[in-house]
């Protein structure tokens, strides 16, 4: 059931996206092809689906930490954001002198930088039992109008046309890349070993074992003595810093600048990671990689099929939207209850009665 | 005569498990019909499968000598067959009329129901006020609305699942007279327990589970407790030692005027509850549920640490608010009677439970889980305490109830607590477990463990308790040893009514 549910929901998906792309009169093969072979087809490509696949792996993997512990971190958009700016800020401070050792502190900043906003979540929950969905979704606007305040104002570069972007970073804040001549770079590197790290935060140490049970069962963690407050916190920040991270590497490396265009929804999309991943890490990784191909094929629809780029946007949400009814129809049943002529006649009895 | 319920051959199967195995059972009109066997027996799933919530696999059904096939309850109840279960399904926050009203399978109006209910308490006697908020009501009230609303219905048979399991003396005494008419105009009735004292005052019948086949069906009036208790389990259940008086050892926990305003709407305000706790020894606690139990066993875990540091003494050290693990390292346990969800996490391994409580420097060392240290010491609560489970990977929903109260008590005791604290232990437990975990709680006192033991079953009191205090709304009775209290007396206090502390007093001085 733990891995049926989602390949289930997947070949739905196909079979609907079929349905879509000849109900807009393209060829469904050529469309599948798309989505589902070309981000896959040479190593170009599978470099390429690493790239998009990071930040998305990174994210979902703090938010699976999150959502195991019934902390409802919707607003990882805007942690990225944080840690994209936190990074930038970093990044614009380097000139020909600076050493490879700026790298370490773009990761810190970032990290910083993601956890600081999920901090104030986690503030408003922790004094005034706000509700943490609607404080970090809001957050996540507020984040966006920083980004905007910055790009337009104060970073914005002096030569750059007037465009709100900020300078191009120094060749020295970017991260090496893996293979000479392809984009891959070492944030592959970094989310493998983020993945070894969480897996162990998650099955083999105790806080880790606290943050579960107070998931799965608030009166036995009240009972063992867990802190529901102190879990709320590592929640939190542990998925607020993954989110700045994520945004950080996407600075320094395929941005390179700073523009209102950092947030490509990979935070939303990322919940979608972690659920359909099952909250493990190691699902979190090969869904990274299915949502990350939407992107590509998203992207490549609009050249080769002639269609809008929201395709994306529909095949995430149809693979959530399987995924749940699924998840759903797989464990309840839908039973027909007819306004039989039983019940009316007790009915009636019961009336004479009375 | 022709019979009201006849079930020939009646089977189901889960997995590889059969839960019935040919099932013959008849009923009588106006016959009071006992079914006995232990949890997991099979009893409930007979239930569920003549009130159609489950489907048989195999065998037949008749109602008053039709062979029918009920398809779900609502089919069930339009035949004339009523329910009421051992949990309740009542709204706190409406009034008894309106719960009922939301029960029936019609909405008709609140007037009619409030008539025909008026009707029908005056017919039984049944004591109930149809404006009553539930929340106000004692359990036994409770239990009252649900007989109520199935008597609403005119039932030809009614079931009845563990009915007295959350009753004082007085309340079941209450509730088999209501039976007892209720059998005198016809209607069936199919009692389910596993009592075997409640049985002989009520049955005739008696049909008794094992493992899913009929083992017997004997008139309860003409067997011993014994000879009951031996169809049901195949065995003679471990006798149990007679009661020891106190070892009057030193004072390990000391509560001093504990006073607590509740902590939610439907609470219990806890005032003025002072008592010592000596080694050696078991204080019992009795009540019925709702009277402030679950408040001071929260402010007693360290689960609620609103009390003041004084007012909770463990081992002279002040513990009012600290935290449950501080309080486990001063040697307290405690066994809360919830097992699914708060004395284990269902969904999490036996060997992940182990960690709820037992999370020492054996287990857990700078923060990283000692996996195999865990699993040992699960294999050690299930063997040492005979807990049938597949191994200590199994999850901790999938053991029955009697098995995962066994782990949960064996992981407390293994811990070696100076006090532990037990609330409803056997509290759906089958007659074998509970026996097993009862010598525990002895042998744990004679090693000299203090123990103070919650319980609404006066019986597991009277057996285990050096002393007894009552608690009612919130304030605890005089304490008395209990080879000089009675039944009736302990009843009587139960609904608050003991005599004032001088009183007390002047008695010894008398006796004295």
């Amino acid at each position: 059931m733990v891995v049926g549910s989602p390949l289930l929901a997947l070949s739905i998906t196909v079979l609907m996206g079929i349905a879509l792309f000849l109900m807009v009169g393209k060829d469904p093969l050529k469309g599948l092809l798309v989505f589902f072979y070309e981000p896959i087809k040479n190593s170009y490509a599978l470099t390429e689906l690493t790239i998009k696949a990071s930040p998305l792996i990174l994210i979902g993997l703090g938010l699976a930490i999150a959502y195991r512990a019934n902390v409802w971190n919707i607003g990882a958009e805007g942690q990225y954001i944080l840690g994209a700016i936190f990074a930038a800020g970093v990044s614009l401070t380097a000139d020909k002198q600076t050493g490879r050792w700026i790298l370490l502190v773009i990761f810190f900043a970032a990290i910083f930088g993601g956890m600081l906003w999920a901090a104030i979540t986690a503030l408003l929950r922790d004094r005034f039992n706000a509700n943490e969905i609607l404080v970090s979704l809001m957050l996540v606007y507020i984040a966006q109008m920083l980004l905007s305040y910055l790009v337009y104002g104060p970073w914005k570069d002096p030569e750059g046309f007037n465009f709100p972007q900020t300078k191009t970073f120094d060749a020295v804040t970017q991260l090496p890349r893996l293979i000479e001549g392809f984009r891959m770079n070492i944030s592959v590197v970094i989310v493998v070993l983020t993945v070894i790290v969480v897996y162990l935060f998650i099955f083999r140490s105790f806080a880790g074992y606290q943050l579960q049970v107070t998931g799965l069962a608030p009166r036995a963690a009240q009972y063992a003595g867990f802190s529901s407050r102190k879990m709320l916190w590592i929640a939190l920040l542990v998925s607020g810093g993954l989110a700045g991270l994520a945004g950080g590497l996407e600075v320094a490396g395929p941005l390179n600048q700073l523009t209102p265009h950092v947030p490509a929804g990979y935070g939303f999309a990322a919940i979608i990671v972690a659920f359909i991943g099952r909250l493990h890490p190691v699902g979190v990784v090969l869904s990274g990689l299915l949502i990350s191909m939407f992107y590509i094929g998203g992207e490549l629809a609009q050249s080769r099929l002639v269609m809008p780029r929201a395709l994306t946007g529909v095949f995430q949400g149809l693979m959530l939207f399987n995924l749940l009814a699924c998840d759903t129809l797989i464990h309840y049943r839908l039973k027909k209850i007819k306004g039989s002529k039983q019940s009316r006649d007790s009915l009636k009895k019961i009336q004479v009665q009375a | 005569m022709r019979a009201r319920l006849q079930l020939s051959g009646i089977s189901k199967r889960y997995g590889s498990l059969w839960a019935n195995a040919g099932i013959d059972l008849t009923v009588s009109p106006g016959e009071i019909h006992a079914l006995l066997g232990e949890n997991g027996a099979g009893k409930s799933t007979l239930m569920k499968i003549i009130y159609g919530m489950v489907k048989p696999d195999a065998g037949q059904i008749s109602f008053e000598g039709k062979l029918v096939d009920i398809q779900n309850p609502r089919h069930a109840r339009s035949l004339g067959i009523a329910m009421v279960f051992q949990h309740f399904s009542l709204f706190e926050n409406l009034t008894v009329a309106e719960n009922i009203c939301l029960g029936l399978d019609k909405s008709f109006s609140l007037k009619q129901v409030r008539h025909r209910m008026d009707e029908i308490t005056e017919q039984y006697g049944l004591e109930l006020q149809a404006q009553a908020y539930v929340h106000s009501l004692s359990v036994g009230e409770r239990q009252r609305v649900e007989i109520v609303r199935a008597l609403l219905m005119n039932p030809k048979l009614l079931i009845l699942d563990e009915p007295t399991s959350v009753l004082t003396p007085q309340a079941v005494q209450k509730l088999f007279v209501t039976l007892r008419q209720l059998a005198s105009q016809g209607c069936s009735i199919l009692y389910i327990s596993h009592k075997l004292d409640e049985i002989p005052q009520l049955c005739q019948h008696c049909t008794i589970l094992r493992a899913g086949k009929v083992i017997a069906e004997v008139n309860p009036q003409q067997e011993s407790r014994a000879s009951l208790s031996r169809l049901m389990m195949g065995e003679e259940p471990s006798q149990c030692a007679a009661v020891h008086s106190p070892g009057g050892g030193f004072t390990r926990l000391v509560v001093n005027s504990l006073t607590l305003p509740k902590a939610h709407q439907f609470g219990v305000d806890l005032q003025n509850i002072c008592f010592e706790l000596r080694s050696g020894e078991i204080l019992g606690v009795a009540g019925v549920s709702g009277n402030g139990q679950s408040e001071l066993l929260s402010a007693l875990s360290g689960e609620d640490r609103r009390a003041t540091p004084e007012s909770i003494v463990l081992n002279s050290k002040p513990i009012g608010g600290t935290w449950p693990k501080e309080r486990r390292a001063l040697g307290l346990g405690f066994v809360p009677e919830e097992r699914l969800g708060r004395s284990a996490v269902p969904t999490l391994s036996l060997a992940d439970n182990v960690l709820l409580t037992d999370n020492t420097s054996e287990r857990v060392v700078y923060g990283w889980i000692k996996r195999k240290a865990v699993a040992a010491q699960a294999r050690a609560i299930i063997n040492q305490y005979h807990v049938k489970a597949a191994n200590e990977y199994a999850a901790a929903a999938s053991l029955s109830g009697g098995n995962l109260q066994k782990f949960v008590v064996g992981r407390e005791v293994m811990q070696l607590p100076q006090v532990l604290i037990v609330s409803q232990p056997t509290w759906g437990v089958d007659v074998n477990s509970a026996a097993i975990i009862h010598q525990e709680l002895r042998l744990l006192r004679d090693k000299g463990c203090a123990i103070l033991l919650v319980s609404e079953e006066l019986e597991e009191l009277f057996q285990l308790c050096d002393r007894l205090v009552v608690i009612a709304k919130g304030r605890f009775s005089p304490i008395i040893k209990s080879s000089d209290a009675t039944v009736e007396q302990i009843g009587q206090w139960m609904s608050g009514l003991w005599p004032q502390p001088q009183a007390i007093l002047k008695e010894e001085h008398a006796t004295a």
